[in-house]
């Protein structure tokens, strides 16, 4: 028992990083019809903007939550600007073509992401800041021997907030309602006086921000991060919004969550019934083809649902 | 215009070849030109301390001996390649290295998949090869061309198992592996064999692949399964993570591992975890014999960081080529493989080297222990049946 709480635990503080990077993909499909691939090296992107924040501040010597506070707003704030970038350049120009062009065009930046920093800071994994004591502190005994530790509520905490706090704006604010129409109809939304080109790069940008904030929050569970940490985490949040529905704030949390737990079930006890932990990785991309094939729209989805 | 341009590139680029054949024709024909010695490595990829450490060591042997007037009056020259960690990377400048730069003989690599992918090339072209500190034993048996100056992943993994065993009193163990790595996949089945032959039990195997991230799933079934030690032969990327994250799930039985450990990188990502882990390695910089002493002195003076084992066994595979090459007294191969081959009780600073019939070197492992970020020599454990003394000075 004690064992699959332990899991279970587990299982949702990978989902709820993944909930975090989907959420991106999932508000740009909504207002753009747009798979933004790019959005996997944001996240990326996001972790080294907070580790080359903590060292030129010098908060790496001084581990608190204080210091977390801060490297985590900062890589947020790097990020959106990062996402508004990548919105403005590379996706603009092309929107007025088919759809596949920009699609290339995501992929393009991808690559291209992941290849200028390669370049410029090599592959080698890199050390991110143990801001809360990590590396010597015990977990929180919970039972038995199902424990917490510091880092998994401390993710699990900023994520609710945050998604809270993206739930507001998109209900209670009046960019959110801006949002919302612009992903009803964007050229409609233009005819009602909304500046629909702000409220997209708007989109990129907190997509984006949720993104780096996913990536500081798993480099104080996992503190290993480089150039390429963006693709298998980018392709996975990408199956959990296309699991909860993509387009649907909601889904893409539920999706997260799920395939986070999927994958860390399959694991712990995937060898009861034959599958080894090597599966993990297909078991996402299994989950992604079952959706396609039984519910395209996904768990949440629906055809005529709202989208932002 | 088109056509003028393309004649004009394919003369250039004859020229270049011809220029590349003459090169290497000097070199292979002997006489005073430099002595041409390829080192392939990973310089910017997931391992790159490791090649980076590997460089180190080459570079500074190889500066040693032209100093001391070079080998029968000729010069080593070092052309070195980047292989990303990449198999594939690393057959493609092997490949460059042999047909364009014409080198002598190779160096490399540390990581087995890479070597593996690498030492078919080198036994085609009849290039003597040397790994520093490839080992897993399939490396060597890719053909007589192919040698190496580190012992083998057989003896690796027996050595953490015998330590479990008698040093730990360990009864049960668990086993964290890389499931694409043939370094750590070797490791596993070896140190598996020889930990149930003393007795011991195997209650839980676990894996993962490089570049995961997550390792608390493996870790909570690990835990559930209650072992005393847990054995990971992985390379330092992982390794930190996954002690973090055994510290953070509460686990205290003691992870155990090889020298793919050695990284300073190590230190950072996994810091105070790591403490009260061990390591099975090549050597100790502890290690107070005068040999050994001198090389970290001269080593620390140059790179201003002390060596690790694969800098060490770089400095070793540089230094068992050159004595080999004098002995031959010409760079030729098939004379060279022979001199190689019969190296004998060669003084390296990871211990007397001696090539066997199956082109390994025999020599004792150390285990060191993890302590505030520094490996601490812990006991020395030699080969079966080797005359070999148990003691820290070879």
């Amino acid at each position: 028992m004690d064992t699959f709480v332990q899991q279970l635990i587990n299982g949702l503080n990978i989902g709820a990083i993944y909930a975090l990077i989907a959420l991106g993909y999932t508000m740009v499909y909504g207002i753009l019809r747009l798979i933004n691939f790019a959005h996997g090296d944001v996240y990326m992107v996001g972790a080294f903007a907070g580790y080359f924040l903590a060292l030129s501040l010098g908060l790496a010597a001084a581990p608190s939550f204080l210091s977390l506070g801060i490297v985590l707003v900062g890589s947020m704030l790097i990020a959106a600007v990062v996402g508004v970038i990548i919105e403005r350049f590379a996706y603009r120009p092309v929107r007025k073509y088919s759809r596949m062009t920009t699609l290339i065009m995501a992929i393009g930046v991808s690559l291209l992401i992941e290849n200028l920093f390669v370049a410029q800071i090599g592959a080698a994994p890199r050390a991110f800041p143990d801001f809360l004591g990590s590396q010597s502190q015990l977990p929180y005994r919970l039972f038995g021997n199902a424990a917490i530790s510091k880092a998994q509520i401390v993710i699990f905490l900023v994520s609710v907030a945050l998604m809270v706090l993206l739930q507001w704006i998109v209900y209670k604010t009046k960019v959110g309602t801006a949002m919302r129409a612009v992903s009803f109809n964007l050229n409609s939304a233009k005819l009602m006086g909304i500046n629909t080109d702000a409220i997209i790069s708007l989109t990129f940008g907190i997509g984006s921000a949720l993104a780096a904030a996913g990536g500081v929050l798993t480099a104080q569970y996992n503190p290993n991060i480089d150039p390429l940490m963006g693709i298998l985490t980018g392709l996975k949040a990408f199956v959990a919004a296309v699991l909860g529905g993509i387009g649907n704030i909601p889904g893409a949390v539920l999706g997260g969550l799920l395939i986070g737990a999927a994958e860390t079930f399959v694991v712990g006890y995937g060898h009861h019934i034959g599958i080894a932990s090597t599966y993990r990785d297909a078991v996402a991309f299994a989950i992604l083809i079952l959706v396609l094939l039984i519910r395209p729209s996904g768990l949440l989805g629906s055809t005529v649902q709202e989208k932002v | 215009m088109k056509r003028t341009l393309l004649a004009l590139l394919l003369i250039t680029t004859l020229f270049v070849s011809f220029a590349c054949e003459r090169r290497g024709g000097v070199t292979n024909g002997g006489g005073s030109g430099p002595i041409l010695v390829g080192y392939y490595g990973d310089l910017s990829g997931r391992t790159s301390s490791f090649g980076q450490s590997t460089k180190n060591g080459v570079e500074m042997a190889a500066d040693e001996i032209n100093k001391a007037g070079g080998i029968d009056g000729r010069q080593i020259q070092i052309i070195t390649e980047d292989d990303q960690g990449e198999p594939n990377k690393a057959a493609t400048v092997v490949t460059k290295l042999i047909n364009q730069d014409r080198v002598a003989a190779l160096l490399g690599e540390v990581a087995s998949s890479n070597s593996l992918a690498a030492a078919p090339k080198a036994q085609e072209a009849k290039v003597p090869m040397i790994s520093p500190s490839s080992t897993n034993p399939a490396v060597t048996q890719v053909g007589d061309y192919i040698f190496r100056v580190c012992f083998i992943d057989p003896f690796q993994g027996e050595v953490m198992a015998k330590f479990s065993a008698n040093n730990l009193k360990a009864k049960r163990a668990a086993i964290l592996y890389d499931f694409n790595s043939d370094y750590s996949r070797g490791l596993y089945q070896f140190f598996k064999r020889s930990f149930e032959s003393q007795g011991g039990q195997i209650v839980s195997e676990q894996s993962y692949t490089q570049g995961d991230r997550d390792f608390s799933g493996q870790l909570t079934a690990i835990r559930a399964a209650n072992p005393d030690v847990i054995y990971v032969p992985g390379y330092y990327g992982e390794i930190g993570v996954i002690s973090n994250q055994t510290k953070q799930l509460g686990i205290k039985a003691p992870l155990l591992g090889g020298d793919g450990w050695d990284a300073p990188q190590l230190w950072d990502l996994g810091g105070a975890s790591l403490n009260g882990n061990y390591i099975s390695n090549h050597y100790s910089v502890d290690d107070p014999s005068p040999a050994i002493q001198k090389f970290v002195a001269d080593y620390k003076a140059r790179y201003n960081i002390l060596p690790d084992a694969l800098a060490a066994l770089g400095y070793d595979s540089m230094k068992v080529l050159a004595d080999a090459i004098k002995r031959a007294g010409t760079t030729e191969n098939v004379k060279l493989r022979d001199a190689i081959a019969q190296t004998k009780n060669f003084p390296g600073v990871t211990g007397q080297i001696t090539i066997d019939k199956d082109r390994n070197a025999v020599k004792p492992a150390v285990v060191l222990k993890l302590q505030n970020s520094k490996f601490v020599y812990e006991t020395t454990i030699s080969p079966e049946g080797s005359s070999e003394p148990v003691a820290t000075n070879n």
